[in-house]
């Protein structure tokens, strides 16, 4: 490399590199301002047809041309709801167990368990939960459920296995992982000197985490729970296998139902009307939309942990 | 604070560990139930012929996804050429010369944003740019797809490894007079190598079992893949169809092509985490 050596052909050489560097985060811009560009152009038919009653409108019939979100939203949100009702209290008390409890052996062992349940890719667990999960809620879970509670519309119907109920104790699974990673770093961050004045209080280990750590480290629990929320809500292949693909609202969580990205993954191929191809369009724009705008929350929160704390996450 | 019986909170604080130790073991239960039933029967499905025949129709035995196992390589082969180069570059721009400016904060954000993009909107977004124009579908979108789903993930560790290499190292080559593409290549880069190897494995991890950015772009197809103009076969795509389909050998099928992915994802996911933890030392 002597012949570059202050020769203006380095100094050439140097330009051409850096501009190349700035091409590549260019293209990073590129992608996604292509991909809001492209949701946008290509709903628009759909926008244009349906307007606003597009998202309260429970017709989905391909046949008429009439396309109504209602389902694939509803059955979105419960879904993602029954995962955090179950996988944020989870992730806390296992982050808990991980950061106060266990011996630092053991913690290790379970956190690489963790780290593995989040590395399985999400068509893993469809085939698990289509297989194995689902006939397993169907035999015991289900019939134990409208036992206990007959009273509840929620648990009403006939055990099938697969169905809303299912497809969101697997999103539950998928999530917590990602959830429990950073809640055990927040945990972390919490300085020792407060935690020891606390014990030196004479507060147990329950009390300590209640009235010291969980309050130090608020908004990075709530961004850890915002987090998981992007990651629910845009999870595919898991709740196509197990949900049931219907275009259905019911009150029971044993019924079978959709979700935007199972109806995405199931109909987009078979779309051939243009009609039917842009509300498909327009219900992928409303997930772009809820995933963004969980993670703004979500990066906004942690961001502001990491600046009262000055450690990085 | 209301006054409450030590023997109360002791109670309490005893309930709340116990619970805490049981949702930790119900969870690493959950990963050996998944991994039980994997290994179980993708154990059954995998032989000889899986992984040198072509599929056959339902009902006529034999016959393998040596098809799928070819596609789903060579698709990752050129998604890895097409994503890593870009996605290092970003990250040299961010670490090297963009560092606080405004501009590579947008770059930092839309990194952030394109990683928690659904992969599925990324198969749509794939689907208007390269399909439909060319009215079919086809492995180059499947692999474009794929390198999208890297990027972000290749360009972010190296941000971050490159960030890590002190900048007396990059000022003593300078001294020298190197040119700074030579610093950062040769230098910057030789001292972060492990690291941003462990950044590529990542996202190789992250791409080999997805299924959701295929399903519109790379299809799945039958036969050999041939050429990359055609819908290509591929394992994810596979497990879909044949977890679906009413017929059991096909199910069976999927099983094992389920037991190559989890293996091969679980390797390079446990290779990249050994890899960090002896640089961390």
């Amino acid at each position: 490399m002597k012949k570059f050596v202050h020769s203006s052909k380095s100094i050439r050489a140097d330009i051409f590199f850096r501009w190349l560097t700035v091409l590549g985060a260019v293209i990073v811009v590129l992608v996604v301002g292509g991909i809001v560009l492209t949701l946008l152009l290509h709903s628009r038919l759909s926008i244009k047809q349906f307007g606003l009653g597009f998202f309260i409108s429970r017709l989905w019939n391909p046949v008429t041309g009439e396309f109504g979100a209602a389902s694939s939203i509803y059955g979105t949100i419960i879904t993602t709801l029954i995962a955090m009702l179950l996988a944020g209290p989870a992730a806390l008390v296992i982050a808990l167990f991980l950061v106060e409890l266990a011996p630092p052996k053991l913690s290790r062992t379970v956190g690489l368990g963790i780290e593995l349940l989040a590395a399985i890719p999400s068509i893993i667990y469809g085939m698990w939960g289509l297989f194995v999960f689902a006939p397993f809620m169907a035999s015991h879970v289900q019939p134990a459920l409208a036992k206990t509670m007959p009273y509840l519309p929620l648990f009403r119907g006939p055990p099938m296995g697969i169905g809303i109920l299912s497809a969101g104790i697997i999103l539950a699974i998928m999530i917590l992982p990602f959830i429990c990673a950073v809640t055990r770093e927040v945990f972390m961050m919490v300085p020792e000197l407060l935690k020891e004045a606390a014990y030196a209080m004479g507060g147990t280990t329950w009390e300590v985490t209640r009235k010291v750590t969980i309050p130090y480290g608020l908004h990075g629990i709530l961004g850890a729970m915002f987090l998981g929320l992007g990651r629910g809500v845009g999870e595919t292949m898991a709740v196509t296998f197990v949900i049931g693909n219907n275009h259905n609202i019911s009150a029971s969580l044993f019924a079978a139902g959709n979700s935007i990205a199972s109806t995405l993954a199931n109909e987009f191929t078979e779309a051939s009307e243009p009609l039917y191809l842009s509300a498909l369009i327009e219900l992928g724009l409303a997930l772009m939309v809820l995933t963004f705008g969980f993670q703004a929350v979500a990066h906004l929160w942690l961001k502001s942990i990491r600046k009262t704390t000055g450690v990085g996450l | 604070m209301k006054p409450r019986s030590k023997a109360k909170r002791i109670f309490v604080n005893r309930l709340i560990m116990a619970i805490s130790a049981a949702v930790s073991g119900l969870f690493l239960f959950i990963l050996g139930w998944v991994l039980y039933a994997v290994i179980m029967r993708g154990g059954a499905a995998l032989n000889v012929s899986f992984f040198t025949r072509l599929p056959t129709p339902p009902g006529v035995p034999g016959g393998g996804l040596a098809n799928a196992i070819i596609g789903t390589l060579m698709m990752t082969v050129l998604a890895i050429a097409i994503g890593v180069p870009i996605g290092l570059l970003a990250g040299i721009y961010l670490s090297e010369f963009g560092q606080e400016s405004r501009f590579a904060d947008v770059i930092r954000f839309m990194c952030n944003v394109l990683m928690g993009t659904p992969s599925i909107i990324i198969g749509m977004f794939v689907y208007a740019l390269l399909v439909v124009p060319a009215h079919r579908f086809s492995g180059y979108a499947g692999a474009a797809a794929l390198a999208i789903l890297m990027l972000p993930v290749v360009m972010k560790t190296t941000e971050d490894i490159l960030k890590l290499v002190p900048n007396t190292l990059r000022e003593s080559a300078l001294a020298l007079a190197a040119p700074r593409w030579k610093v950062t290549l040769g230098v910057v880069f030789r001292a972060g190598k492990s690291g941003l190897l462990t950044g590529i494995l990542l996202a190789i991890a992250r791409i080999s079992g997805e299924t959701a950015p295929l399903l519109f772009t790379a299809l799945n197809s039958p036969y050999w893949p041939r050429r990359f103009q055609e819908p290509t076969a591929n394992l994810t795509v596979t497990i879909f169809n044949y977890a679906m389909s009413p017929y059991t050998d096909w199910q069976q099928k999927a099983w094992g092509a389920s037991l190559l992915i989890t293996v091969s994802v679980l390797l390079l996911t446990v290779i990249a985490r050994f890899a960090l933890a002896e640089r961390r030392k």
